[in-house]
């Protein structure tokens, strides 16, 4: 048996090249690419790093839709034993199946999607009950790792280049209800206004692609109440 | 979810496109008969069928919006694109048999 | 608030259109009715000012129009429908 292979060749140009590759049983896409790369076409590139469903280097365009290679089972994706293979998409390519990540975590940074505290180790840690309301918004969001799966899934960042991303803007949220932080309203001003969360328009995509089961579209949700909560109180 | 999103997104562009003419229509006073009597022809009626349909889905469609933003977040919140759907079609029935 | 005006308006016109139309009807139901009038007059505010709202992520993601000048269309648009919209209540409702 075998698999009909098409992967992107090149950058922002180029072209799909067919390979055959053997099918096996339990067999993932992750498995195939590298197949290819070793026996195949050494020229070939693409990520991956843990191959078991950890790090998330591995995101590509399988068919049509962002997943985890390493988690893909062919089965479950080949459509007549074959398989399209692009890097994700709203991302610039480096080469092949590889994405250029930095547009992705600069919006991380634009999100001021990192922690302001003020205590020090001289201070008494924080007391945060793990089932309170805020605990838990924050334990809904803060397993993403950063693949770009949801970002890559996302629409409104194909449309609207300037749009900081579910990834993003789920990270500004969990830092947003932490009562510990310290920069609320900096952060509230960095996500609100067009290129924000009110550019969501719930597709929802982001949510049923995420491998980690994140909702970045509840997350965007509680900051587009957030925003409006500070706006009508005068705060922003 | 992004198949109701995008209903939503078209009806909303193609109300906003014939309001202007509703409006206009409607302005007209009682020069109204000779409107009203081109509006008797079945494809305009078949358009204002639509245009209630459109109405009906973009209103659905708002709904589920501001329930997934002011709600809590649950799964049932699916089931709402399904909501919104029937109550679209329901609408248009409505209408279909007023006319 | 403008999902109410929306079913009220849904269920007025099924509830007018059954078994025809005409301007005179039309007339007859609406002349001097200073209820109808305020509903309508709030309703076609609000559109005035949802319909651009809706519009503008619109020109943003699918015409790439940005800046100042989508403002101005935004707001030269709201002020046609207002401006519309009040003009046919006059009609209709005084």
């Amino acid at each position: 048996m075998k698999l009909l292979v098409r992967v992107w060749r090149g950058g922002a140009e180029g072209s799909l090249q067919t390979f055959e590759v053997p099918r096996y049983p339990s067999q993932t896409v992750l498995d195939v690419v590298t197949h290819i790369q070793r026996k195949l076409d050494p020229t070939l590139a693409y990520r991956y790093a843990c191959r078991v469903g950890m790090c998330g280097s591995c995101a590509m365009t399988v068919n049509g839709v962002p997943r985890w290679t390493c988690r893909t089972h062919v089965d479950r994706v080949a459509r007549n034993e074959t398989l399209e293979l692009r890097p994700l998409r709203n991302l610039p390519v480096i080469r092949d199946l590889v994405a250029d990540m930095r547009e992705f975590f600069d919006k991380w940074q634009r999100a001021k999607g990192h922690f302001d505290g003020t205590r020090t180790k001289a201070d008494e840690f924080a007391q945060i009950a793990p089932d309170s309301d805020e605990r838990k918004s924050i334990d809904a969001g803060i397993e993403c790792i950063g693949c770009g799966v949801c970002y890559a899934a996302c629409d409104v960042v194909t449309w609207n280049r300037d749009y900081l991303g579910p990834a993003a803007l789920n990270r500004a949220w969990t830092l947003v209800v932490d009562s510990r932080e310290t920069s609320t309203l900096d952060r509230l001003r960095a996500i609100a206004g067009d290129a924000g969360c009110h550019a969501c328009h719930t597709h929802t995509s982001c949510t049923e692609r995420c491998p980690k089961h994140i909702s970045p579209t509840a997350s965007i949700a509680g900051l587009k109440r957030a925003v409006a909560k500070a706006a009508v109180a005068g705060k922003l | 979810m992004k198949r109701v999103a995008l209903i939503h997104r078209a009806s909303g562009i193609a109300l906003a496109l014939f309001l202007p003419l509703h409006f206009w229509a409607l302005g007209k006073g009682l020069e109204m008969d000779a409107f009203l009597r081109w509006t008797e022809q079945p494809l305009v009626k078949f358009a204002e069928w639509g245009l209630v349909v459109l109405l009906a889905a973009h209103l659905g469609g708002g709904l589920r919006v501001l329930a997934i933003e002011f709600l809590d977040w649950h799964e049932w919140q699916k089931s709402l694109a399904a909501v919104a759907a029937a109550l679209v079609l329901a609408a248009g029935l409505a209408f279909a048999l007023a006319l | 608030m403008l999902a109410l005006c929306v079913v009220v308006h849904l269920a007025t016109i099924i509830y007018a259109v059954r078994g025809g139309l005409s301007a005179a009807e039309i007339f007859a139901r609406t002349r001097g009715s200073a209820g109808w009038l305020a509903f309508y007059s709030v309703f076609v505010l609000a559109v005035a000012v949802h319909a651009p709202i809706g519009l503008r992520p619109v020109l943003t993601e699918w015409l790439g129009w940005r800046g100042r000048s989508r403002e101005l269309f935004l707001l030269a648009f709201a002020a046609v429908l207002a401006w519309m919209g009040m003009r046919a209540i006059l009609v209709l409702f005084v």
